[in-house]
């Protein structure tokens, strides 16, 4: 059901974008108007989220960890799983961000024989997500050669390597096939595994759907129908000058296209996107381990009126003396 | 609000900030003119019908393609006779057919590619014209 919604959400937009400028001519709100929106509003709020979750005190040392703690000299720490200096953990925290440790340990727990319990290997989310994280990166980077120019150096030993197999003409990207692959995998498994079928939103298929979107247009505009590049360029140089302007002759896919990534990119800072911000401010990953050195004084504890026994005794002395309980002081 | 670790948080938001507003810095106060190849050379002023081998548009869009099957058909089919949408014919040469309207590549070629970071990998095998650099 939410891949319905999901799908049929990806396609209105799709067609908004495809009649907007095809029936409409809105070259100048679908070109312009909308990806200036779009950067405005991803920015916007992507710092607003940050700095919200920013200000949820976190008092207490939770991180997660796996390995042994910093103890007596002679018991060997386990500094990556379980850091007792910053330094460490940037180590711990890049490994995460940059090869997602913690999901390479995701297991699968299964009832086999009707009640005894396995736990298996489960690594094809892990690969699948890594590959297209990366490849999403690097198609990204690949887009440098729209929006700078000169176009730095870089760019071209990084087409070099990507378009390695000189496969076709223009040579086809292997990025390119690995993101539709690996993004349909991620899909495919909320189809077809029952447990994470259950669990999937809309607010899951939606972000697959439109990624789907996005790199098939782009794939289709540079393999199959071709847009006019040099417009494009244009336009994209306009933007980024602020001198914005919409050239003859770029296909109505390439404004489907730059719709949908606005799309993306709107979406972003109201949804679970917001992991890219996100994964930086994971307590359970970025916090020092360091409970039994420090004292980590809790942010909203105030000062306790204490009522000590000396207190009390002043207080009731007489009375106590006059009931027959023994007093401290006289 | 108060913000924890405000330092940490302020010095991710810029990076942040940075990456994502580096090309509106890298471009600020450019003006970037748009490529015009040239088409002015002196056996495209000798022809009376001033047509590339198919029409400007599908060119535009589908040069590559043309010269990546007129390569197979040549080298690997050894056919050196390319029929048109019109019906005319021409040899299959990329330095004798395309160049020699062309003979232009810094001016025609490069000027496109280079805009939009095109390295194309006809120069590996065919040897690179050398032109006058007035």
């Amino acid at each position: 059901m939410g891949s319905i919604v999901s799908l049929i959400a990806v396609i209105v937009l799709i067609l908004i974008a495809y009649t907007g400028v095809k029936a409409a001519n809105l070259h100048f709100l679908f070109g312009v108007v909308i990806p200036y929106a779009a950067v405005t509003v991803f920015l916007t709020g992507f710092i607003y989220r940050i700095l919200k979750w920013a200000s949820v005190p976190v008092p207490f040392r939770i991180p997660t960890t796996c390995g042994q703690q910093k103890s007596l000299p002679w018991i060997k720490q386990n500094k990556i799983e379980n850091p007792s200096s910053p330094f460490w953990v940037v180590v711990r925290m890049a490994l995460e961000v940059l090869v997602f440790r913690s999901l390479f340990r995701n297991l699968k727990t299964q009832l086999t024989d009707g009640s005894r319990l396995v736990y298996g290997e489960a690594k094809w989310l892990w690969l699948a997500g890594l590959a297209f994280h990366w490849s999403l990166l690097i198609v990204l980077i690949r887009h440098s050669r729209f929006i700078f120019d000169p176009v730095p150096s870089f760019l071209h030993i990084l087409e070099q390597f990507d378009g390695f197999l000189q496969i076709g003409v223009p040579v086809l990207f292997v990025t390119g096939v690995v993101l539709l692959v690996s993004v349909t995998y991620l899909l495919i498994r909320r189809f077809f595994i029952p447990i994470v079928r259950y669990i999937s939103l809309p607010a899951d298929y939606f972000p697959l759907f439109l990624i789907i979107a996005i790199a098939i247009t782009g794939i289709e505009m540079r393999y199959f129908t071709k847009t006019h590049i040099v417009g494009v360029k244009e336009l994209v140089m306009g933007l980024l000058t602020f001198n914005p302007k919409t050239p003859e002759g770029i296909g109505w896919i390439f404004y489907v296209h730059i719709f949908l990534v606005s799309a993306l990119f709107i979406y972003f800072p109201f949804s679970k996107l917001m992991h890219m911000g996100g994964v930086f401010m994971s307590p359970t990953r970025n916090m020092v381990n360091n409970s039994r050195v420090k004292r980590h004084v809790n942010p909203w504890n105030y000062p306790v009126d204490v009522h000590t026994y000396e207190d009390y005794e002043n207080d009731f002395r007489e009375k106590m003396k006059s009931a027959g309980i023994p007093v401290e002081k006289e | 609000m108060k913000i924890y670790n405000s330092g940490k948080v302020v010095i991710g938001l810029i990076i942040f900030i940075g990456l994502v507003t580096f090309p509106f810095f890298y471009n600020k106060g450019k003006a970037i003119a748009k490529p015009e190849p040239k088409i002015d050379t002196p056996a495209i002023m000798q022809l009376q019908d001033k047509k590339c081998v198919e029409p400007r548009d599908f060119m535009r869009a589908e040069h590559m393609r043309l010269l990546n099957d007129w390569r197979d058909s040549a080298v690997r089919d050894g056919k050196r006779i390319y029929v048109n949408s019109e019906g005319k014919q021409f040899t299959i040469s990329l330095q004798n057919t395309c160049m020699h309207c062309h003979s232009n590549k810094k001016e025609f070629c490069d000027r496109c590619h280079s805009y939009v970071a095109v390295k194309p990998y006809c120069w590996g095998c065919h040897i690179e014209p050398k032109e006058n650099k007035s």
